[in-house]
């Protein structure tokens, strides 16, 4: 296994750059991390949304969380990849297809964390806030939403770690992220399957238990338990 | 200044306010007591329409304060409220806590909004504590910078829904010093406690309600030596010896 | 685009092809779920065994496999595993239905790790004390566990679990990489061969949908039968 990491761990790590496109753990971290950063703006719509005493707000963004939350991220993949050439009018890469499932995903569930971060925060907050003539949007701005991105903070770092998982889908649409090379690796080595693929497994572990890791000290550093009882599981699609 | 008008309010089906009416003049200190379920946080909240009414009108100063249309944000800037759970933002320093409301919405620039705050922080006694943070005070504290967070707004009413109850014995004290420091200064106060001191010393006027009526209107020294209505004769024994021989 | 024709959804060879393709998942999440939820059961008292040898072992396969892909998961048992078996068993492995057995087997120890941390919290949920309670009286750590905690541990966990089993419904859509004949697989195989893949993805919306919006009801239902009742 040794030798296996010796002569293909550039290969595993960036694929064929500079000679090709990004790959590997690189590409797989980037394609996670630029996931999440897009998918910010659209989470916080969609917390606020939901937690908004505006039906016409709410229920569009509750419909939106079913129907998200309901169907496989590949099936979301699947319809971008199949059916955004047709609305755009040219064949979109594999690497913004991905980008645009997971964040479509991510904002649904980041929605959902921005959602509990608010709910946690103690009415009496909003109360006082608004007692002393605040209008909503100043006391969500001032009052509410630093309080409660505070608390988001492991969550947010949980969903990360999803992501992170979720881009190993783009093996199945040709991308060429790290599970992709590993499959690349073993053909061309052939008689290591297992090896291959428990490096692979091993990769990831290291990526996500680290950043799990960081989470857990992140919640204790703040003090509070988050509500979510467990944080991966809770962090959305298991992909 | 306020007026209730036949005011009445459900909570589903229970009946919390019925048909109560009530005037309140500029400069008055009414205090507004009674068993627990009474009604009376219900009735002061409605002040500051942090509850709706569903029938009446509460007026202050003449503006009905429940009418669809009305900026009520610009009215709640003309009413302080000190609650039972003091409600400082922890987020933001003692300083701030006093600064936010002056500058987001009194359009104050942050060095008017900042002496402001500070002149109230120094009548509360706590100029002192002006940059640490909520969680570093006491109880006792925190509901003063709360009430100089009220003030910093220059309210001509403010309101307080049982500020000592959440505090140590000890520290009521020093929070309940401030109030008569306001009654003092010729402000308008309603209030909602249990601390009948209080009440007999500073208040103009006694509000008893009981199951969302006011039962009994009547100036302290007529509440407390000879109260009229049953159950608040009732109350008053409760407060005054404990009933060891319930149930 | 060609104009969505739903006479494609409702007969003709592909509409067998999805239809056999529900099925496929259907199976594939009706195995998960049977041998899924003993393993969790089993995984959950591990992580709290009086024993840190028991424990850590718990421990170790929650973080393990909740830390890799579901993808990198089938992959291995597809690829990898047999490797590691003599020729023999190979061959007769890879001529029969292999895809759909590696598939269960990962996804079935990746439910598990999940499914025991939803356990693991709604048996923390119970106070201690009636742990202590049931061992005062005489029970020993599995009797205490099986007759006093287990049983109000339940209410609570269902929902949680129940929030699970829509994620892993939704997961054997995965199971497609290693050929497995679910519903991705077929609509992707639908897509090639007429090059009209909306039908085909809508019916599989629709069957996701259908399978997730079920399990909400189900919770919704059961959270009102049997509310969680605390003190």
């Amino acid at each position: 296994m040794i030798d296996l990491i010796h002569t293909y761990w550039l290969y595993f790590l960036v694929g064929q750059y500079p000679q090709g496109p990004l790959g590997g753990v690189a590409l797989t971290v980037l394609l996670a991390g630029f996931a999440l950063l897009l998918s910010m703006p659209f989470g916080l719509a969609m917390g606020l949304a939901r937690t908004s005493g505006r039906r016409a707000l709410r229920w569009p963004a509750t419909g939106l969380v079913y129907l998200v939350r309901g169907i496989p991220l590949l099936l979301v993949v699947f319809w971008t990849y199949f059916f955004l050439p047709s609305v755009t009018g040219h064949k979109t890469d594999q690497f913004n297809t991905m980008l645009i499932a997971l964040v479509v995903f991510d904002s649904v569930y980041l929605g959902e964390i921005v959602r509990a971060g608010i709910q946690g925060v103690p009415s009496g907050q909003y109360e006082s806030a608004r007692a002393l003539g605040l209008g909503h949007g100043r006391a969500m701005r001032s009052v509410i939403l630093p309080q409660a991105l505070r608390s988001m903070l492991p969550s947010l770092v949980n969903q990360f770690v999803s992501t992170i998982k979720a881009t190993s889908l783009g093996y199945i649409i040709g991308l060429t992220d790290t599970s992709f090379i590993a499959t690349q690796i073993n053909t061309q080595v052939f008689t290591k399957a297992p090896q291959v693929y428990l490096l692979l497994s091993l990769t990831y572990f290291i990526l996500c238990f680290g950043l799990s890791r960081f989470a857990f000290a992140l919640e204790r550093r703040l003090g509070r338990r988050t509500s979510s009882p467990s944080p991966a599981a809770a962090a959305g699609p298991a992909a | 200044m306020i007026e209730f008008n036949n005011v009445n309010k459900w909570y589903g089906k229970y009946h919390a306010l019925i048909d109560v009416s009530e005037k309140i003049g500029k400069g008055e200190v009414v205090v507004v007591c009674g068993p627990s379920g009474s009604g009376k946080s219900t009735l002061i909240r409605t002040i500051n329409r942090l509850e709706a009414i569903d029938s009446g009108s509460i007026t202050f100063d003449g503006e009905d304060i429940h009418a669809p249309g009305v900026d009520i944000n610009r009215l709640r800037s003309r009413i302080g409220f000190v609650f039972q759970q003091f409600n400082l933002f922890p987020h933001l320093t003692v300083l701030r806590n006093c600064t936010l409301a002056p500058q987001a919405v009194g359009g104050l620039s942050p060095a008017q909004a900042r002496d402001k705050a500070m002149a109230l922080l120094e009548r509360v006694g706590l100029a002192h504590k002006a940059d640490a943070w909520p969680s570093e005070l006491s109880g006792g504290q925190q509901q003063r910078v709360a009430i100089a967070r009220a003030l910093a707004m220059a309210p001509p009413l403010m309101l307080f829904d049982e500020p000592t109850s959440a505090l140590d014995p000890e520290m009521v004290g020093e929070v309940l010093l401030v109030m008569r420091d306001l009654v003092r200064d010729g402000m308008t106060l309603v209030v909602v406690t249990h601390e009948m001191g209080f009440a007999r010393d500073v208040a103009h006027r006694i509000l008893f309600m009981d199951q969302g009526r006011i039962l009994e209107r009547a100036t302290p020294r007529e509440f407390f030596d000879h109260p009229q209505h049953p159950r608040a004769r009732q109350f008053l024994a409760d407060i005054r010896t404990p009933n060891t021989a319930a149930d | 685009m060609p104009g969505f024709d739903l006479a494609l959804l409702l007969h003709g060879q592909y509409h067998e092809w999805l239809v056999a393709g529900l099925l496929v998942s259907l199976k594939l999440a009706g195995v998960v779920l049977a041998c899924a939820l003993p393993l969790a059961i089993v995984i959950a008292l591990l992580r709290l065994a009086p024993h840190r040898a028991l424990r850590a072992i718990g421990a170790t396969y929650v973080e393990v496999i909740r830390n890799v892909p579901l993808l990198a998961h089938l992959l291995f048992w597809y690829f990898g595993a047999p490797e590691l078996l003599p020729d023999a068993v190979k061959e007769k492995l890879y001529a029969g239905n292999f895809e759909f057995i590696a598939a269960a087997i990962a996804l079935t120890l990746y439910a598990a790790a999940f499914m025991a941390e939803n356990i693991r919290s709604g048996i923390r949920a119970i106070p201690a004390v009636q742990f202590e309670a049931g061992r005062a009286l005489g029970l020993s750590f599995l009797g205490a566990m099986r007759r006093v905690v287990l049983p109000q541990a339940l209410r609570v966990t269902v929902p949680p679990l129940l929030s699970q089993a829509i994620i892993f419904w939704n997961d054997t859509s995965v199971a497609t990489v290693i050929g497995v004949g679910e519903m991705m697989y077929q609509g992707a195989r639908v897509e090639t061969a007429s090059f009209r893949s909306a039908e085909a993805f809508v019916f599989i919306t629709a069957a996701y949908l259908a399978g997730s919006l079920s399990l909400t009801a189900l919770g919704a239902w059961v959270q009102r039968r049997w509310p969680v009742r605390t003190f």
